[in-house]
């Protein structure tokens, strides 16, 4: 029971840390239309600045200078880079990323190394917050849930009560027009760029030393972010929420599932030979689909995700 | 007030607009007629900038085709588009809201919310309803408001009676005659003959991407050739 209890946790926190990476996206894929393929390096430079930072200035610094720092890169990307490309049309753009996304994946290693860099979890949040059953819960795990918690209402806020905020949802739908009403959508498109990005590096910031800090990181989630933003519906923040809530956990409950599926459909009366090749295979095995089969799944039932506000 | 020359428009490859040339004074209401696919629809858009284009754009003597639509648009210039382009799931007060231009002074009173619901109560009604839940006339007439809000000096209207119920085809023309009397200048791309005779003083005429005609309401009526040639199906 308590490891049940321990395993929902960490799904949770695996969720809002999803969250945090596609709600940005989220927004840059919906009001822009760039497939930003290289959003989750910006998670990636998120840890490896925090983790420099840290070195010298200690954790707290970090979690402020190094979201800002990723920012910074972010709008200098859109300014400078994407708006050039963009009159070449998707293709050009979605290459572009691409493109960004290896050049950071092959800088880092060069700055930091291939391994993992050990970036820890500040002293201040690293004791146990409770203990279950003789399994103990870390406090910095909770923190992590407060914070993501915090940009999701901090967001959903600024979207539904800032002009900005209006301005963006109307661009989700009607870039043009909201222009010709005589609104600086390209300005808008950097600044959410820009933010987006940062929340991504926010996200690196605390997911990097709750897990590890490696070259590898932006690779193992980039695929499954665009899956939550899909899933999600483009331009939807609590479409995100739900999104990655749900396959954070989905994702976390089937990698304890170890019991192989011969012998779990033989508990429910379905013949499959044990012994065989797919009798053998557990669920744990499957995890790694797991969000991909969910996000065929909601695209076959709702083609514009679960919130989306636009279908194309 | 709004001085066009030899504007060429293209999508992509294909031109569409050659050499349009316009003028629009100070307080007149002028319409631009044609048949479907004369570029009536394109130079409107082009001279908002949302299309690929060269010429010269003048609006009170100053230059304004270099700049990008949000610009044209603060520099005086209300554009309401034929698909309407209301923003769905807003609310209707949003999407009078955003109409706003902040940081430009309007010149008189500015045009407010409570003006839009005054000159259309059904709006005040559904103020809080998601935009995308009214008629197809409520929405045209929201669109009209909207743009209205950022006290343009001159508008320009793409077919606000299209496909609306003949009830509705009256309100839109009553609120564009409000609006000239309010003094902003009206550019009107309309497809029904009698409305946009009864309140255009001038006429241009299009076909094949130029301008085919232009002269004063009268002789428009006194030119059965035009009509004949560019206009009846």
């Amino acid at each position: 029971m308590q490891e049940a209890l321990f395993v929902l946790l960490n799904g949770l926190v695996y969720g809002l840390l999803l969250f945090m990476l596609s709600s940005g996206l989220t927004l840059i894929v919906g009001m822009m239309g760039v497939l930003n393929f290289a959003h989750a390096s910006f998670y990636m430079l998120g840890a490896y600045f925090a983790y420099t930072i840290s070195v010298g200035l200690g954790f707290w610094p970090a979690l402020i200078a190094a979201p800002l720092l990723v920012g910074v890169l972010g709008v200098a990307v859109e300014r400078y880079g994407l708006r050039a490309v963009h009159r070449h049309g998707k293709l050009a753009e979605l290459l572009f990323t691409v493109g960004l996304a290896f050049i950071i994946g092959e800088i880092v290693p060069l700055i930091w190394g291939r391994s993992a860099v050990p970036y820890r979890v500040p002293a201040l949040l690293d004791f146990p917050a409770f203990t279950l059953g003789g399994i103990q819960y870390q406090a910095y795990r909770l923190f992590m849930m407060a914070v993501s918690v915090a940009i999701f209402a901090g967001l959903y806020a600024a979207l539904a009560r800032t002009r900005l905020g209006l301005v963006i949802r109307a661009a989700l739908t009607h870039p043009d027009m909201v222009a010709m009403l005589g609104h600086d959508v390209p300005r808008v498109f950097t600044l959410v760029f820009g933010a987006g990005c940062a929340l991504a590096g926010l996200a690196g910031v605390i997911g990097g030393n709750a897990f590890t800090t490696t070259p590898g990181m932006a690779e193992a989630l980039g695929a499954i972010v665009f899956a939550v933003v899909i899933m999600g519906g483009l331009g939807s923040i609590p479409g995100a929420l739900i999104a990655s809530l749900a396959i954070g956990l989905i994702q976390t409950v089937s990698i304890t599932l170890d019991m192989p599926l011969g012998a779990m459909l033989g508990h429910i009366g379905l013949p499959l030979d044990p012994h065989g090749a797919l009798g053998q295979i557990t669920i744990a095995h499957a995890a790694p689909a797991v969000p991909y089969l969910m996000l065929v799944l909601v695209l076959a039932l709702h083609p514009r995700g679960l919130m989306g506000a636009r279908a194309d | 007030m709004l001085t066009v020359r030899d504007l060429d428009a293209w999508y992509g490859k294909s031109q569409v607009l050659r050499g349009v040339a316009l003028t629009i004074g100070e307080g007149e209401i002028v319409a631009l007629l044609g048949r479907n696919g004369a570029g009536r629809s394109t130079t409107l858009k082009a001279i908002m900038g949302g299309v690929q284009r060269t010429g010269s754009i003048r609006l009170n003597g100053q230059e304004i085709s270099h700049l990008a639509p949000h610009a044209i648009a603060r520099a005086g210039l209300g554009y309401v588009p034929e698909d309407r382009a209301i923003f769905p799931d807003l609310t209707v007060a949003e999407n009078l809201i955003l109409g706003e231009k902040r940081g430009v002074a309007a010149r008189g009173a500015p045009f407010a919310l409570a003006d839009a619901y005054a000159l259309f109560p059904r709006l005040g009604e559904r103020a809080s309803a998601p935009a995308g839940a009214l008629s197809g006339g409520e929405q045209q007439m929201l669109t009209i408001c909207r743009t209205l809000m950022g006290n343009p000096r001159l508008i320009m209207v793409d077919e606000p009676t299209e496909g609306l119920a003949p009830m509705m085809v009256e309100r839109v023309r009553d609120l564009l005659a409000e609006v000239a009397r309010r003094g902003v200048t009206i550019l009107l791309v309309e497809q029904k003959l009698a409305i946009a005779l009864e309140l255009a003083e001038r006429l241009y005429v299009m076909g094949h991407g130029s301008i085919v005609f232009e002269g004063t309401a009268a002789e428009f009526s006194a030119n059965a050739k035009i009509r004949h040639e560019w206009l009846e199906v």
